[in-house]
């Protein structure tokens, strides 16, 4: 009989501890399955943040080394200084990068550090339940915004992948989301071009995707999906925003064009 | 080695490069500016050598961090504003027992403060600094020549005890020119098993603080402070200065000590007999050979560059054994060698003996 589905051999044999519905485990197990595509299991380096997914090592089967609240692009960057042939990721959720990491993550980037971030934006504060989160939707009420978010008092949410994607140290971003099988494949793609292009030196990528939460979000796990799809996108619209690297090659072609 | 001269932030970062330190993040503040500028020049000539500006205080911690965990020697420098910011970080080394050294040129304090040479951080250094129940090394460099000893040392001591270290200077300490020799580095002794560089084919492995389980926290900080007893136990160094005859001594360190040596001069000159115990580790504080002093000598003064931070471990060391005065010039002020030794003739020819000024 043929073997169709195992576990990707860069996870351990361990149960998730996440929330049914939460898109971390799904994302683990993407970046698992890349990682074994790839053949990178025993070069790779993860760091993974403070917030849900601070237990990632017991996941992932690479080494790994916990980052303080929102360091984790400042930890990869001396990482990957000293070892430039290994490959290094930052795993970060909305309040680790946008909130109290934003100016290592922001300065990662601009300085074009070959490294990928997988940023999961779920809109709360999912460990610390629930709390408004620097990505929370305009009139999103959560357990610190209980009358939704209000723009003149809570700011706006923040535009992670736009912004990064203006800062020229920026090589390819791209906003997916895992609330559907074709979704999720198209997140793998995108995570394992992340990868493909630290590997071929093409400097700093990071995929952000908007990850249901049906804990915080108090909505059953199909409810969470239809809010992506129907609320979350509307304000964080899917898709590629920078992909140098190919815009360079399609450059290339055409001068060679006849 | 030639002699040379040198200013003391400089020294610093030549004495790193010599002991091999191949890694440096930072963030510009004076006045410690010229450490950074010295090992951006330096680290672009050594192979594998990376200078880092980084955004900020805390970032530059952790960039230190991710260097030391993938087994560079790695090190970082600040003045006392930024060594607070860098807190967080240390307590992370500390908790994932990963070594590093944080050079510290402080200034006056509190708050912004200002850019005068400062002995107020000794608290935040010895203490810990950050959160949780931990210890750093901190050593207190008095010249030139100690600046350089004291970098590669720690360099040492970081990687033997898998600890931060902490260099304790002020600016005065780090703006001045003195004659300086490099002495040989020690061969790196830090084994390959500590060091994150990929799995390979083999076990993956994991460096954390987070440990969930109450007791499993209890027993990690419990294995600390065993590391922390061994390191008092046997890393304490200290100077003894014209103790032998002394009446009075004087307990100083750093450009404290400095003053109180040239105090020590003029008060000799005049007949006084005093002599000066100079603490070289601020932590572990050498306890036991200041209480030994105690045994033969009743009056001791501690003089700091601050409202009175060392004199705490001083009363700690000496227990009741003897007195204890204080003078302090805390903000930014550095005193004459004139100030300190009138002051000391003042206290030393009060029949009443010298009085805790507490």
């Amino acid at each position: 009989m043929k073997k169709v589905f195992s576990r990707p051999e860069s996870m351990k044999k361990n149960i998730f501890h996440y929330c049914a519905g939460c898109g971390h485990s799904i994302v683990h197990r993407l970046i698992a399955e890349v990682i074994d595509e790839l053949g990178i299991r025993g070069i790779t380096i993860g760091v993974p943040p403070a917030g849900c997914a601070v237990l990632a090592y017991n996941y992932f089967d690479i080494d790994m080394i916990e980052a303080q609240h929102g360091r984790g692009p400042a930890t990869a960057t001396g990482i990957k200084r000293v070892l430039p042939d290994r490959i290094v990721f930052s795993y970060q959720g909305d309040g680790d990068l946008a909130a109290i990491g934003i100016a290592e993550s922001f300065h990662a980037a601009n300085r074009g550090e070959n490294i990928t971030v997988v940023f999961i934006n779920n809109a709360v504060y999912g460990m610390t339940g629930g709390q408004m989160a620097p990505t929370s939707l305009l009139s999103q009420k959560t357990t610190t915004s209980p009358v939704g978010r209000n723009n003149i008092l809570d700011g706006y949410p923040v535009q992670v992948s736009e912004i990064f994607s203006l800062l020229p140290g920026t090589s390819y971003i791209e906003r997916c989301t895992v609330n559907s099988p074709a979704a999720i494949l198209k997140t793998k793609k995108a995570i394992r071009k992340a990868f493909q292009y630290q590997i071929d030196d093409l400097g700093f990528s990071l995929v952000e995707i908007l990850s249901p939460c049906p804990t915080n979000w108090k909505m059953t796990s199909i409810e969470s999906c239809h809010w992506i799809d129907e609320v979350m996108s509307k304000s964080f619209p899917l898709g590629v925003l920078k992909d140098l690297p190919a815009a360079e090659q399609k450059k290339k072609k055409g001068e060679q064009a006849p | 080695m030639n002699k040379v001269l040198m200013q003391g932030n400089k020294i610093i970062g030549e004495a790193a490069i010599r002991a091999g330190c191949r890694f440096y993040a930072g963030y510009p503040i004076t006045p410690q500016n010229e450490i950074p500028e010295y090992m951006s020049e330096r680290l672009r000539q050594e192979e594998g050598g990376v200078f880092v500006q980084s955004e900020s205080e805390v970032a530059a911690i952790h960039m230190v961090i991710g260097a030391s965990a993938a087994g560079a020697r790695a090190m970082t420098s600040s003045s006392s504003p930024g060594i607070s910011l860098k807190q967080e970080g240390i307590s992370s080394m500390a908790a994932c027992e990963l070594p590093a050294v944080i050079v510290n040129m402080m200034r006056g304090g509190p708050g912004l403060g200002n850019i005068s040479p400062s002995q107020g951080d000794y608290f935040q250094a010895t203490r810990g600094g950050g959160h949780g129940d931990y210890r750093i090394i901190v050593l207190g460099p008095d010249s030139a020549q100690e600046l350089a000893d004291l970098t590669m040392d720690a360099f040492d001591l970081a990687d033997q005890y898998r600890t931060p270290v902490m260099i304790l200077a002020d600016g005065m300490m780090g703006q001045m020119m003195e004659p300086v020799v490099f002495k040989t580095p020690k061969p790196r002794v830090y084994p390959e098993s500590f060091i994150m560089k990929g799995a390979g084919a083999g076990k993956s492995k994991i460096i954390r603080g987070l440990i969930l389980d109450p007791l499993d926290m209890e027993e990690h900080n419990w294995t600390l402070d065993r590391k922390y007893q061994v390191i008092a136990q046997k890393e304490t160094r200290h100077e003894l200065y014209n103790t032998d005859d002394a009446e009075l001594i004087l307990v100083a360190y750093g450009t404290g000590a400095r003053i109180a040596k040239g105090a020590i001069k003029r008060l000799r000159e005049s007949g006084l007999r005093v002599g000066l115990f100079r603490p070289i580790t601020l932590w572990p504080f050498p306890t036991n050979e200041l209480r030994d002093l105690a045994k033969k000598v009743e009056n001791f003064l501690v003089f700091e560059m601050s409202t009175g931070q060392m004199v705490e471990d001083v009363r700690l060391a000496i227990q009741g054994r003897a007195r204890i005065g204080f003078h302090g010039r805390p903000g930014g002020v550095v005193p004459t060698p004139v100030e300190l030794a009138n002051v000391v003739m003042r206290k030393y020819d009060s029949k009443a003996g010298i009085i805790d000024h507490f």
